[in-house]
């Protein structure tokens, strides 16, 4: 078994790396992957919260570069599934500085035979926590939300990798509100896609689950049922495993008959149009 | 009235998800050509310069844009030369 390493970046924060880290780590988990997280964020340790593990964290990622911890001492087990899922938590109390790209390649050549995927969750940004994550990386998924800031920085991104022969990454748009998209007030995916010019492996509706899933330390994924998003997040791993799993268009075409309402100021119902379309980001 | 028609027939003035499109695609030209809106403009007029010194054009018709495509940058330039038998307004060549 040798792992394949997928690091999640954006450039810009706030764009839901590590919500998507932590979501592809328990998808991939459920289909019966076994799977290590690694949070890159030295001195912003933030994975742990939102998988749930803060309080069992030892050891961390400098313990172990520095010879202080074995990898497999700081390695924690999520409990909740049955499947081999494992997180490498980051340390509070250090910089980027305290790791070095070279350290990242040598950890993730210890962790490969132990675990089919490595998802290194990167820090924001395009210095050395961008280069610590992203030197051990076989894949690079750049996460970005349907607005300006974050696809220039996505595009930079793009540019950075395919510089360091990481390219050309795979896209995912998070944050997609297919109601705005369809009155016009939002990029679609298809925008973003002809201008960064690389290829899709998900689209993620905005779903306020995303943030109850966070307060409670239980990513969405562990019950895709339940939520739009963690389903989107299942597909997304599905698609990283190889799977072809369809994308559904959004509906951003009204029907004559619908504006034709709209301008005549009768309001057709927006709750069917909304879930509708909110639907169609991802299939069942 | 006449915004009733359009809103019917859906040609109103051009949705922010469209003018967010076109003002990434231009910004992202800059960056990915590591130039400045200066720069190319100096680039421009030095281009011109250069072709003043052997061909009449009119420099109103003239296009010269950085394209971005599938991540390669291009730099196009339209020049519609003037044939030199026929001047038509031989007082606004550049070259003279």
């Amino acid at each position: 078994m040798a792992a394949r390493v997928i690091t999640i970046t954006s450039g810009k924060g706030g764009v839901g790396k590590t919500t998507t880290t932590a979501n592809l780590g328990v998808a991939l988990a459920s289909l019966g992957k076994k799977v290590a997280c690694i949070d890159a964020d030295i001195g912003l340790r933030n994975l742990d919260v939102v998988m749930g593990l803060e309080n069992r964290i030892v050891y961390d990622i400098v313990d172990v570069v520095e010879g202080r911890a074995k990898l497999r001492q700081a390695m924690i087990k999520d409990k909740r599934l049955k499947e081999d899922l494992y997180l490498l938590p980051a340390a509070q109390t250090r910089d980027k500085t305290a790791i070095s790209p070279s350290d990242m390649l040598r950890l993730a050549e210890e962790l490969k035979p132990l675990v089919d995927y490595i998802i290194i969750d990167s820090p924001a940004g395009i210095e050395r926590g961008f280069r610590n994550a992203i030197a051990p990386a076989d894949e690079v998924v750049i996460v970005t939300n349907p607005e300006v800031s974050s696809v220039r920085d996505a595009d930079r991104i793009i540019g950075l990798i395919e510089a360091e022969q990481k390219g050309p990454g795979k896209l995912i748009v998070n944050r997609v509100k297919p109601e705005m998209v369809k009155r016009g007030d939002m990029l679609s995916p298809d925008d973003i896609i002809d201008i960064l010019a690389i290829k899709l492996i998900g689209l993620v509706p905005e779903d306020e689950r995303i943030l109850v899933s966070s307060n409670q330390g239980s990513p969405a994924a562990l019950n895709p049922e339940e939520s739009k998003a963690g389903k989107a997040f299942r597909n997304i791993a599905r698609r990283l495993m190889g799977e072809e799993v369809p994308f559904m268009q959004l509906d951003d075409d009204e029907t004559f008959l619908q504006r034709l309402l709209k301008a005549l100021g009768i309001r057709t119902e927006p709750s069917a149009n909304h879930s509708s379309g909110a639907k169609k980001t991802e299939p069942a | 009235m006449g915004g009733l028609i359009e809103r019917l027939f859906g040609g109103h003035k051009p949705s922010s998800s469209s003018v967010a499109k076109e003002r990434l695609q231009l910004v992202l030209v800059h960056d990915r050509s590591n130039l400045t809106p200066e720069q190319v403009a100096a680039m421009k007029d030095e281009i011109l310069e250069v072709i003043a010194r052997y061909v009449e054009f009119d420099r109103d018709a003239v296009s010269i844009d950085l394209k971005s495509s599938e991540r390669e940058n291009y730099l196009l330039a339209e020049i519609p030369i003037r044939s030199s038998s026929v001047r038509r307004r031989p007082s606004s060549s550049p070259a003279s």
